[in-house]
């Protein structure tokens, strides 16, 4: 039995409906129940819905064989698992904005609010910036407004959000999308289960 | 005769794994907890973390508690020529853990090979990675890797640091795509870039990856990965032995034939080696090194049976009991074969399948 960790919300439900299409499906997933687990036993897979961040975890550590996390999780919490696909789904960026009025002058400790503290830590010390982190958990765009950062560092998809609260996009730091990621441990022993899965997910892949 | 019923999972393998290395003439090696802290600042490159447990001696200078075993058994090994010395040990070291972040002690069990380290040597070291794996475990993998190869690749489509980098970095996480937009950006071309995405694309059997190697590339290399692989052909899991890219551990430790291994069940790699003649060259010995060493504390939960009973027998007595009936009891089940606890009470934890009670009822 291969263990596929989905990523609940919009972006795992489109991650399921290429599954689907790629031959891989399970019907019981699309009733309306609290079950968490769902299971074709006649194609060996089974499916669970993680919370996006914590797919990478699952796979890391072999609780799920394959499952898809967004580029973005991979790059922060670095986990050691095999990146075998590049879906092309739930694109978006890793950027850097600010109040439209706001000026980089170099002269002061840069503060930048972000859940991506490594991210941001690494963009930084690539340039050579010296910068306060300040850890959020949500709703980031409020820092800059309230005062308590000079900039974000976010994923930007529609750029909406930030227009609406007079914000905007200083630098882009990366492109995001969701990716196929795979226990390395697993690889070895059902890699050929895996590998079929890969291929035919490719095959669903929108390349424009 | 050694009930091995009797023995934990650490002390199981322990004790075949020593069987095993001293078959093939490796002698044990047992080192103190304790190393110059000096000898850790000074190769801290090739620790797995540079944060080591140190406090001052008595004599003022500052010691360190073991973060590692090959740095001091190449510390105190002999470097001349024609000397070859081949040792086992099986060691506590103190590392920061991956997960909590602090401090654990963690058992390391492995080998090392320290001189004028031949094919030979190099052959005999991945079987017995092989066959330490085959005495654990029913299913498991051990994948080499060619680190000289990959350099070579790497460097002849694109002779940058940083691109060769973030190359390897695509390659151990088996990754196409991204590999693809790094080679663009470093504008290697579509022939480079195809030959580069051969060492993601191409591994297992090891024949097979020699042959598709051979259709792209015409390199010393591939050729000695092939004497290699009809060495391998005569080890006892012949079969087990694949060949990967994506094995790229730490290159600043690791040169050549580097490898790991996996059991199935497990979610890492249990087993981590190859040769270490940059840190060889470093600690400014002129021979070279190969080594591995088996992380038995990956393989504990996979392997550990439970116990369904603590003990056969819970004999209960009390203070009226005569003392000699209860030695007596004890020495009668024991000479029964069946193990027993001699209590005044019913322990809260202990798991019994009987009990024989010597108190005097009311």
């Amino acid at each position: 039995m291969l263990n596929i960790a989905l990523p609940k919300g919009r972006l795992g439900e489109k991650v399921y409906d290429m599954f689907e299409k790629a031959g891989y499906d399970c019907p019981s997933i699309r009733e309306n129940n609290r079950k968490l687990i769902f299971e074709n036993e006649k194609l060996g897979i089974r499916f669970f819905w993680v919370k996006p961040s914590d797919v990478s975890i699952y796979v890391e550590r072999g609780a799920a064989d394959i499952g898809v996390a967004g580029k973005d999780i991979l790059i922060e919490y670095k986990p050691n698992v095999y990146e075998l696909l590049d879906l092309r789904l739930g694109k978006c960026r890793m950027c850097v904005a600010a109040k439209k009025e706001f000026r980089d002058e170099d002269v002061k400790v840069l503060k930048v609010a972000t859940k991506f503290t490594e991210i941001a830590s690494d963009y930084y010390a690539g340039l050579g910036r010296d910068i306060d982190i300040i850890k959020l958990n949500g709703s980031i765009e409020l820092a800059p407004i309230l005062g308590l950062s000079d900039v974000i560092v976010d994923i930007v998809e529609t750029g909406t959000t930030l227009k609406e609260n007079n914000l905007e996009v200083k630098a882009t730091i990366l492109p995001i999308s969701a990716r196929l990621i795979a226990n390395k441990a697993a690889f070895k022993f059902k890699g050929a289960e895996i590998e079929k899965i890969a291929e035919a997910m490719k095959g669903q892949v929108n390349n424009d | 005769m050694i009930d091995e019923s009797l023995l934990s999972f650490e002390e199981k393998c322990t004790y075949k794994l020593r069987a095993l290395y001293t078959k093939y003439g490796y002698l044990p090696y047992k080192m103190g907890k304790f190393e110059e802290y000096e000898l850790y600042i000074r190769n801290k490159d090739f620790l797995v973390s540079d944060r080591v447990i140190a406090f001052n001696d008595t004599n003022g200078k500052l010691m360190a508690l073991k973060p590692d075993v090959t740095l001091s058994i190449i510390k105190n090994g002999e470097d001349a020529p024609g000397v070859k010395q081949k040792v086992f040990y099986n060691e506590n070291v103190y590392r920061v853990s991956e997960s909590t972040h602090r401090f654990k002690e963690i058992m390391q069990t492995g080998l090392e090979c320290i001189g004028d380290v031949d094919i030979y040597d190099i052959c005999e070291c991945i079987s017995l990675a092989a066959e330490s794996l085959g005495a654990i475990a029913d299913d498991f993998c051990i994948e080499v890797s060619n680190l000289d190869l990959l350099r070579g690749v790497i460097s002849s489509v694109c002779a940058n640091e940083e691109f060769a980098a973030e190359a390897i970095a695509c390659i151990s996480e088996k990754n196409r795509h991204d590999l693809k937009t790094v080679c663009e950006k470093y504008g290697v071309d579509e022939d480079g870039q195809e030959k580069i995405g051969c060492l993601v694309s191409v591994y297992g059997e090891r024949k097979s990856v020699i042959g598709k190697l051979r259709e792209v590339f015409s390199l010393p290399e591939i050729e000695r990965m092939a004497t290699l692989s009809e060495m391998l052909d005569n080890s006892v899991f012949a079969d087990k032995i694949k060949f990967d890219f994506s094995v790229v551990n730490d290159m600043n430790y690791y040169n050549g034939f580097v490898f790991r291994g996996f059991v199935d069940g497990g979610c890492r790699r249990v087993l981590a080696g190859g040769p270490h003649d940059n840190m060889m060259k470093k600690m400014k010995r002129t021979s070279g090194a190969i080594g591995f060493a088996v992380y038995l504390d990956r393989m504990d939960d996979l392997f550990r049976e439970s116990e369904k009973y603590d003990v056969d027998t819970l004999l209960l007595y009390d203070d009226e009991t005569d003392a000699a009936k209860v030695a007596s009891s004890v020495r009668s089940f024991v000479a029964s074969g069946s193990s027993v606890s001699a209590q005044k009470s019913i322990p809260e934890k202990l798991r019994y399948k009987k009990i024989a009670d010597l108190r005097k009822k009311g």
